[in-house]
């Protein structure tokens, strides 16, 4: 499905902490991200996109508009998703990762804006945080047609004339004919990546000294 | 569940651009052209019938095997906004200590290149060409003189870079405290710990019958070996790639190993292969290079003195000389965290159309390298075969044991594991050891790095490498060597020095593996 990347202002992290920060020990665990879409009318979110930096759990509250008068409140749409199996090892911590859709717990219909709410319980790692976030909304759907009225709306079927004997049924011939002629497109457009096995050029292989970069 | 099916299309695109390139992919289309000529297959359902006809016949077996060992192989497609070096290697830092320590090794070759004055690589003269090829199967006889190599890096020099290895965003802190590892390791990977272990390797369970315990000579034949023989020929007959992996994971007969491996790595001897080993040969003929004195160096230091291996001097050239020269090989760098070094033809510098690979396989051996092909000539006799046998084997396992990356087979994971199951089931010695100033790990990683090769009896490592196979993992080699400390404990807790705890444990060609494994993961006490 083809999706477009909605341009997007990601505010500077905010840590939450519990008491003063210079003069408690540890560091804070849970960060907040704000993201705004300033110059985006209110959109369908498809997916969201980023990669992870030693983030162990991530929540997402999404604020939507709404057609009343009401004020856009503020709604989970993902709870404690886990990124990191185990948050004092390395597995996850760097990966890429994409959330969709489907995977929200509300509708996603009219994003205003988005509140990631980043969660590393773990004391051994000196920061974390997500990186490279970005925003996708659905893309444009291929342009509506207007088909000629007899395509779309078809006489109904004629009796067919009978068959001429020996000849076989002209549907199953047609049917035969297209997978065939699948299989040849298939075929054509195939192609292999597979390396030839030179390692010289024009067989020369005198060598300078091996290269840094 | 949309994910999961993209996902899955995903691979399975993948794997179809794989075998297209492959020798099974055309063998399949002449089978397909020439089964047009057999009364079954009907135009109509054309697709359907051949299909019918490769299941009938054994070539979707094959296939299945061909599919099989993609999976086994190559990780499964990241997320379509990593870029190529995350599937090498995701974690940033590692791919940065792997790029320094790479710089490092070219540093060494340049200067030894710049030293002795001599080339890299130079075309062989006629002459030296035809003598060459006379003395091809007897390439051992030769005595280079080598005084003036050395080998570009030894185990030891590795084990340096690795004790180096930091996260930057990990706290170490200046003073001891529970974030730092007692070990020499200090990079929190995740590995398995031994219920985990457990689970992993079942059927080495203490209810499940094992070659190198159930077949030794108390034990009467028909309570398992008979019906394990039986079941290995069926395999074989089946020529099934995953029940062979299955299979081997409770040994393989000495008789039938040969073939399980060679099923297992999905390897036929086909005339294309026999003439793909024809032409790396020929290329070792027309082109000397200097890496090939690191592997008569090598060679002549570890395999030759050897009491196992030195009869197989000569394969070993054989096989280490034309492995250099294939560049099929450059393939596994897209999963591995090493890159290959490059360089230029002479005059041509920065110019991409003449920016070659050196070696053309992109491995440059160091110490010990050698040792990874000497156990498989006990196996294979025919050249081409061991050839590709080790061939894969390098692309699937060991190439996971001199590069820096935080797979759980990788050299790092398997140092982790092992320090971790050391502390863990056995905190007393590990306490002491370090206490001495002989840590664990200064001991084992030389046996982890080659695969115990040259440390165990053959036929002792050679079950090993069927758990290999069978699991599909390295982690066995940390499991053994936690193992062997932990056979050994009465007699470490008494030394007082790390000279003297190497001694210890100089000698490990009485263990029994099986037994030990067995013992450390299912019978200990914890």
């Amino acid at each position: 499905m083809s999706r477009v990347s909605v341009p997007c202002h990601v505010k500077g992290t905010v840590a939450l902490q519990v008491g003063d920060v210079r003069t408690s020990q540890g560091r804070p665990g849970v960060l907040v991200i704000d993201v705004t879409f300033p110059s985006v009318a209110p959109f369908e979110l498809q997916e969201i996109m980023f990669k992870n930096y030693y983030t162990a759990f991530l929540s997402i509250r999404v604020r939507q508009h709404t057609s009343t008068h009401t004020p856009p409140k503020w709604v989970t749409c993902l709870r404690d998703y886990c990124l990191m199996p185990d948050p004092h090892s390395e597995e996850g911590a760097q990966e890429y990762i994409s959330l969709f859709k489907h995977q929200m717990l509300c509708d996603m219909a009219k994003v205003l804006e988005l509140r990631l709410i980043l969660r590393q319980p773990s004391p051994l790692w000196v920061s974390f945080t997500v990186e490279e976030l970005q925003i996708y909304q659905q893309g444009p759907k291929s342009p509506s047609m207007t088909f000629p009225k007899w395509l779309s709306h078809p006489v109904p079927c004629e009796q067919p004339a009978p068959l001429i004997e020996g000849l076989p049924d002209p549907s199953r011939v047609s049917s035969e004919v297209q997978q065939m002629w699948a299989l040849t497109e298939m075929i054509r457009a195939s192609h292999t990546s597979t390396r030839i096995g030179r390692f010289d050029v024009d067989g020369c292989y005198d060598l300078n000294l091996l290269s840094y970069t | 569940m949309l994910q999961e099916e993209s996902d899955l299309s995903l691979v399975i695109a993948q794997i179809v651009q794989k075998l297209k390139g492959s020798n099974l992919y055309a063998q399949l289309e002449r089978q397909a052209w020439a089964s047009l000529q057999r009364p079954e297959i009907k135009l109509q359902s054309l697709k359907e019938d051949i299909k019918e006809f490769f299941k009938i016949s054994g070539w979707e077996k094959k296939l299945q095997n061909a599919v099989y060992s993609e999976l086994s192989v190559f990780p499964l497609p990241s997320h379509p906004a990593a870029p190529p070096e995350h599937l090498k290697e995701p974690l940033v830092y590692m791919r940065k200590a792997q790029g320094s320590w790479e710089k490092r090794i070219l540093k060494s070759l340049n200067s030894m290149c710049t030293e002795l004055s001599i080339p890299l690589a130079r075309k062989r003269p006629v002459g030296e060409q035809k003598e060459l090829l006379n003395k091809w199967n007897e390439m051992g006889t030769d005595e280079p003189d080598l005084s003036l190599f050395r080998p570009v890096y030894a185990p030891k020099d590795f084990l340096e870079v690795l004790i180096n290895l930091r996260n930057p965003n990990y706290e170490n802190g200046d003073s001891l405290s529970f974030r730092t590892h007692l070990g020499l390791i200090q990079v929190p990977l995740k590995v398995k710990d031994i219920p985990e272990l457990k689970e992993f390797f079942v059927e080495l369970g203490l209810t499940t019958g094992q070659l190198g315990i159930d077949d030794s000579t108390q034990v009467p034949p028909e309570l398992f070996e008979n019906e394990h023989v039986r079941i290995g020929q069926k395999v074989l007959a089946e020529q099934d790639s995953a029940a062979a992996q299955q299979y081997i994971r409770q040994g393989s007969p000495t008789a039938l190993r040969a073939e399980l491996w060679a099923l297992i790595l999905n390897i036929s001897s086909q005339p294309e292969d026999i003439l793909y080993y024809e032409q790396l040969k020929t290329n070792v003929i027309q082109h000397d290079l200097l890496v090939d004195s690191l592997i008569y160096k090598d060679v002549k230091l570890t395999a030759s003195n050897d009491d196992y291996y030195f009869v197989f001097e000569d394969y070993l050239y054989q096989v280490l000389l034309c492995f250099s020269r294939d560049t099929s090989v450059l393939g596994h760098f897209a999963y591995n965290s090493a890159s290959p070094p490059k360089s230029y033809i002479r005059g041509k510098l920065g110019l991409e159309e003449y920016a070659v690979f050196y070696p053309p396989n992109g491995v440059i051996p160091f110490h010990g390298f050698s040792m990874y092909v000497a156990p498989l000539c006990f196996l294979y006799h025919e050249p081409s075969k061991l050839y590709q046998i080790f061939r894969e084997m390098y692309v699937r396992f060991f190439f996971r044991l001199h590069s820096i990356s935080s797979h759980p087979s990788g050299i790092v994971s398997l140092c982790l594991l092992f320090e971790t199951l050391l502390q863990t089931y056995l905190p007393q010695l590990f306490y002491h050891l370090r206490e001495i100033g002989a840590q664990p790990l200064r001991i084992s990683f030389k046996w982890m790095v080659r695969a115990f090769s040259g440390y165990l009896a053959t036929d002792q490592l050679l079950l090993l490498w069927d758990r290999i196979l069978g699991y599909n993992s390295l982690e066995i080699l940390a499991v053994l060597a936690a193992a062997v400390f932990a056979f050994r404990a009465v007699n470490l807790m008494e030394v007082t020095s790390l000279a003297a705890a190497e001694a210890v444990l100089a000698d490990l060609s009485t263990l029994k593996v099986m037994p030990l494994l067995q013992i450390f993961l299912f019978a200990t006490v914890t």
